[in-house]
């Protein structure tokens, strides 16, 4: 793929003798929302760091729509949400933004519009000391859609919200994406990102260990389904035998099965007739995926 | 880039405003200016100057101790509490370079400074021209004190970035501003005072002394002051060293030492990692 715009090529990050980072490779193409999941420590930060040229690369490279991070051009595409974003306290909103505006320079954009559309249209000329942490977090969302990026980084965006803001956060995330933007996450909360996503890539001590759509990604974990079969009152040692699954109290059995032989225990169970009275599937959730990819050793 | 500079500008002045630093410090100014002008009023008689005079020569010494403490005071945290709040890493993603963000600040420190010491110092000057008489002569002194003490006010917070670049922590950055105010302003003249002494009066005395002492902004603020103007010499008492020196040297050195502190700053911000 060519027309990528945040492309990260064996980037390496040293932090003295400790190796940070290994061999990270990424891209990220316009309008492409791509979740980055990891442990605390896994790297996140610093590759978004790398990204933006706060901190410089051991080895690798990386180009935002061709610059160099840090670069003049690299600074003027990308929107950065840092983690528990933090501002002046003795200016208001209206004033930081302000700056921000005139910092990124061009055409100055109307901050009302800006302020409202992130929900801080009641605080715009409150002091940011007066502020919650919510509504910092708007606050640092309203300075990411200043401009139009062409990469925008955000470093664990939900923190601190809501489940509504967090609602309005990804209906934002969706605005920018379908504009042009290339939108990084880095996130813990899975189950978000896990509808909110194009693509999931997983860091596990700076390696980066899966990154693919979610649905391959189950498929090449090959994560069993699970089946939990609710059993008629007293038959439930029984029924458990007849499966070969596990008896988790009285009336109910659980066993696990891969995707491929789904079907094939369905119809087994449902012919053993009135003894079962409930069949109960879990498919494996973003949660399994990341338990599997992050900590199971595998590459 | 000259938008963004003023940007930082604007907004660096509206925290000043908003967190009274402009007020105390003017304020602080005025008090010291004020008591000193009243306390040095004995020797106008005896010297034959009149009152301004004599208040502009206290108020050299004041400011050579007032000017860059006060600067300090403002710019140790400008670099060290942004990185400290995490404010930092967020603004230099945008498209200022590290340079026009520097600019910026400490554009708007050097005018805040330049207002409270016109005002502070500039009241105490008038106060002392309405008790006491004022020439052509001392009003020039005045403006030639404000002046210069804004510019030694520049070298120190430029001097302050140096210091809130390098320092971890705003904690320390205050102790290295500290210790850079207590080096240049009270040691420097110490050591010197202690060579010459040790010298008795032999080649470091006659040659490098007062060339080594003009290497330092605060007695050069000092000298220019004094060599300038006849009447602060002799309200002083301290032209002695000054009248060994050409005349361009205390200006030389202290309209270099704003640059030099500025460049020194630029490399040392330019090494930080937000």
């Amino acid at each position: 793929m060519t027309d990528n715009v945040l492309i990260i090529q064996s980037a390496s990050k040293y932090r003295g003798k400790i190796q940070v980072l290994t061999d990270i490779d990424l891209s990220v193409a316009p309008g492409e929302r791509v979740a980055l999941l990891g442990h605390n420590g896994a790297g996140k930060s610093t590759l978004m760091k790398m990204i933006l040229g706060l901190t410089p690369l051991s080895g690798g490279d990386i180009t935002i729509s061709g610059a160099k991070p840090g670069s003049a051009a690299a600074r003027a595409g990308t929107a950065f949400l840092p983690e528990s974003v933090n501002f002046h306290p003795t200016l208001t909103g209206r004033e930081q933004l302000t700056l921000f505006a005139r910092l990124a320079g061009g055409t100055q954009p109307d901050i009302n519009t800006l302020l409202d559309r992130v929900g801080l249209a009641d605080a715009t000329n409150n002091r940011i000391a007066t502020y919650s942490k919510g509504m910092r977090q708007r606050l640092g969302l309203a300075q990411v859609l200043l401009g139009r990026p062409k990469v925008a980084l955000l470093d664990e965006p939900t923190s601190g919200l809501d489940p509504i803001s967090r609602q309005d956060l990804y209906a934002i995330i969706d605005e920018l994406a379908a504009q042009g933007t290339a939108v990084l996450i880095a996130s813990h909360a899975l189950t978000e990102v896990e509808a909110q996503t194009d693509r999931i890539a997983i860091l596990r001590k700076g390696l980066k260990v899966a990154d693919d759509t979610l649905a391959n990604l189950s498929r090449l974990a090959k994560l069993p389904t699970r089946l939990r079969i609710l059993v008629r009152e007293g038959q439930a040692d029984q029924i458990a035998e007849a499966t070969g699954g596990a008896r988790i109290n009285g009336a109910s059995v659980e066993l696990y099965c891969d995707a491929g032989h789904k079907m094939q225990e369905l119809r087994r169970i449902a012919a053993m007739g009135d003894v079962i009275a409930d069949i109960e599937m879990t498919p494996p959730r973003l949660e399994d995926l990341y338990r599997h990819y992050a900590k199971e050793g595998q590459t | 880039m000259i938008a963004r500079i003023f940007a930082i500008a604007r907004a660096e002045m509206l925290i000043l405003r908003r967190n009274w630093w402009l007020v105390m410090a003017t304020v602080i100014m005025l008090l010291f200016a004020l008591a000193l002008t009243f306390a040095g009023s004995a020797p106008t008689g005896t010297l034959g100057v009149d009152m301004l005079t004599v208040s502009v020569s206290s108020m050299t010494t004041l400011a050579v101790y007032l000017a860059p403490f006060l600067a300090l005071m403002m710019s140790f945290d400008a670099i060290a509490g942004e990185r400290d709040r995490g404010t930092l890493s967020l603004l230099l993603t945008y498209p200022a370079g590290r340079g026009e963000i520097l600019m910026g600040k400490f554009l708007a420190h050097v005018t805040a400074l330049g207002i409270a010491t016109t005002l502070g110092l500039g009241s105490a000057g008038v106060v002392a021209a309405a008790s006491g008489g004022a020439g052509t002569d001392s009003m020039l002194a005045l403006l030639r004190l404000i002046a210069t003490a804004t510019l030694l006010g520049a070298v120190f917070v430029a001097l302050g970035y140096g210091v809130s670049s390098l320092a971890k922590s705003p904690a320390a950055a205050a102790g290295l501003a500290a210790g850079l105010w207590l080096v240049f302003v009270v040691l420097f003249d110490l050591g010197l005072l202690g060579a010459v002494v040790m010298d008795d009066g032999g080649t470091f005395t006659q040659q490098f002394f007062p060339w080594v002492m003009i290497a330092n902004p605060a007695d050069a603020f000092r000298v220019w002051n004094i060599a300038a103007s006849d009447g602060v010499a002799m309200a002083s008492g301290m032209g002695g060293a000054a009248q060994t020196l050409p005349l361009w040297a205390a200006p030389a050195s202290l309209l270099l030492w704003p640059l030099l502190g500025f460049g020194l700053a630029r490399a040392a911000f330019r090494r930080v990692e937000p």
